[in-house]
């Protein structure tokens, strides 16, 4: 398929996506507010230009990063592979001799985070809010960082084969205890942040990785263990945020004291 | 003009630097510790330039669009002060915005495969397209019940630990009575259902409604619309796979 017509495949597929939210969006403004929008023309422009960069930006991770990520991952859990890193072992693979899947897993989990649109638009929004005490760098971090270890925990039960709720519901407790003694004004925004990570470009890398695994390790199934990673890269985020809040409000009273 | 040039050619640089760690992380594994030569170099480059082009392009349009709009209509709402019209257009913006995301139609479809698989439905297509579409519509509904019920927290001030933490309850409640095959799927429901479009839209929207309510803090009560909408797919998938 050429270039341009697949650009423009993309194109019209991204507006279907995007025509209900206009359609609602405008809908309401005419139907129920009925008043102009302020500044129509520009808004027009901007929405003309989000739907022309989220196609653009598809039909470039559909072009260069989607077949290199699954190609990787599936390169990085061939059992012949791992084979050649842990040397000749007649006792078959041990967890820890997928540590290059883990390292990916961490490594891919946190950059793809870094170039998440959607995170980006919310970094900018808390930034705003907030007047500057929430940086958009400091909380783009803490959230790739939290799904970095989701996903390398996650692909660490695939090949263990533990139960997924076990780390579901530990996680939660972490939260639990966490919602009580970080900041307030953070809550919800770390909240939010577990939703905002698994947008554009995670989760088809991510799942590329767990049906690599599930497939090549044994007693896995495709079906049952294949899913479950993003379920870990949305709820880590949560705890790094928070983590994040509380240990800057904790270098601030200590530089409080010092003074 | 100049200015706005000047301004994209800026933002250009920043797309260029959010990327770059995909770009080193992708060359050292292929290179180091796969050993393999990139493939196809050319289309490789034009792919990464159009990714680049995309990213500056959203984040500029969603400043001069996304924005403002999910701001200025959350004022003229609460200006307005029907509850009815602001309830009904925070459903359909949930509603509207998950039916047709693509990660959950894909996901929809698999978890059908694996219902299938797992006996809980026949084994053909019709059954399972069946399956498929009653999974994307109960998505759907719960979204936009999410968004409804994240709205009233802002407008009547409730706090979210409360709501979160009974959430996570129902969650861990129904995990131990769902079928074992839906539980995967229905906690990877929660985070496909939030598309790239929807997340500024919806912030913009609960933190405009948070600074134009007198008695609300936009950081405290203005987030959180997002958390909801990725939380109660979860209950609903595990209740949909108790039910069918």
């Amino acid at each position: 398929m050429g270039f341009w017509e697949q650009f423009s495949d993309i194109t019209l597929a991204t507006i279907k996506d995007v025509m209900p939210i206009v359609v609602i969006l405008f809908g309401f403004q005419f139907g129920v507010i009925r008043r102009r929008i302020a500044n129509l023309r520009k808004v027009l422009v901007g929405f003309v230009y989000v739907v022309l960069g989220l196609a653009l930006f598809l039909l470039g991770l559909e072009k260069a990063l989607f077949p290199i990520g699954r190609l990787m991952a599936e390169q990085l859990t061939d059992p012949d592979f791992i084979r050649a890193w842990s040397g000749p072992s007649d006792m078959g693979l041990r967890w820890y001799d997928y540590f290059w899947v883990y390292i990916f897993a961490f490594a891919i989990g946190a950059s793809t985070t870094i170039a998440e649109p959607s995170l980006i638009a919310v970094a900018m929004k808390a930034n705003e809010v907030s007047g500057g005490s929430i940086g958009v760098w400091g909380l783009r971090i803490a959230v790739a960082i939290g799904v970095a270890i989701g996903i390398s925990l996650g692909a660490w039960r695939i090949v263990t084969g533990y139960p997924i709720y076990w780390f579901i519901i530990a996680g939660y407790i972490i939260v639990v205890i966490q919602t009580f003694f970080a900041p307030k004004m953070i809550v919800p925004l770390a909240y939010d942040s577990g939703g905002v990570t698994t947008s554009t470009v995670t989760v088809p890398l991510v799942a590329a990785l767990g049906l690599g695994l599930a497939e090549t390790v044994p007693g896995r199934s495709a079906l049952i263990d294949g899913f479950g990673l993003i379920a870990f890269a949305s709820l880590f985020p949560i705890i790094t945020v928070m983590a994040y809040a509380q240990i800057a409000e904790l270098r601030t009273k200590r530089s409080k004291i010092t003074d | 003009m100049k200015a706005g040039v000047f301004a994209l050619g800026r933002s250009m640089l920043g797309s260029l630097r959010d990327l770059a760690p995909i770009v080193l992380v992708i060359a050292f594994f292929q290179l180091v510790v796969l050993q393999q030569p990139i493939p196809d170099f050319f289309n490789l480059l034009v792919g990464f330039l159009c990714v680049v082009a995309g990213l500056t392009f959203f984040i500029y349009g969603l400043e001069m669009g996304l924005f403002p709009i999910g701001g200025s209509m959350a004022y003229e709402f609460t200006r307005k002060g029907s509850l009815f019209w602001l309830l009904l257009f925070a459903f359909a913006l949930g509603v509207g915005t998950t039916v047709a995301e693509p990660a959950l139609i894909a996901v929809a479809a698999e978890a059908a495969q694996v219902a299938a698989a797992g006996g809980m439905i026949a084994m053909e297509p019709q059954a399972q397209l069946e399956y498929a579409s009653g999974l994307r519509y109960t998505v759907a509904f719960s979204v936009g019940f999410a968004i409804v019920l994240g709205v009233l927290r802002i407008l009547k001030g409730w706090s979210i630990q409360y709501m979160i933490i009974g959430g996570y309850l129902v969650v861990v409640i129904m995990t131990c009575f769902a079928p074992k095959e839906i539980i995967g799927i229905a906690y990877d429901s929660g985070g496909v259902t939030t598309s790239t479009i929807t997340v500024p839209l919806v912030t913009a929207l609960g933190v405009g409604l948070a600074s134009s309510i007198k008695g609300r803090n936009p950081m405290i009560d203005g987030f959180g619309l997002i958390a909801f909408a990725s939380l109660s797919p979860m209950i609903f998938v595990m209740a949909y796979g108790m039910l069918m």
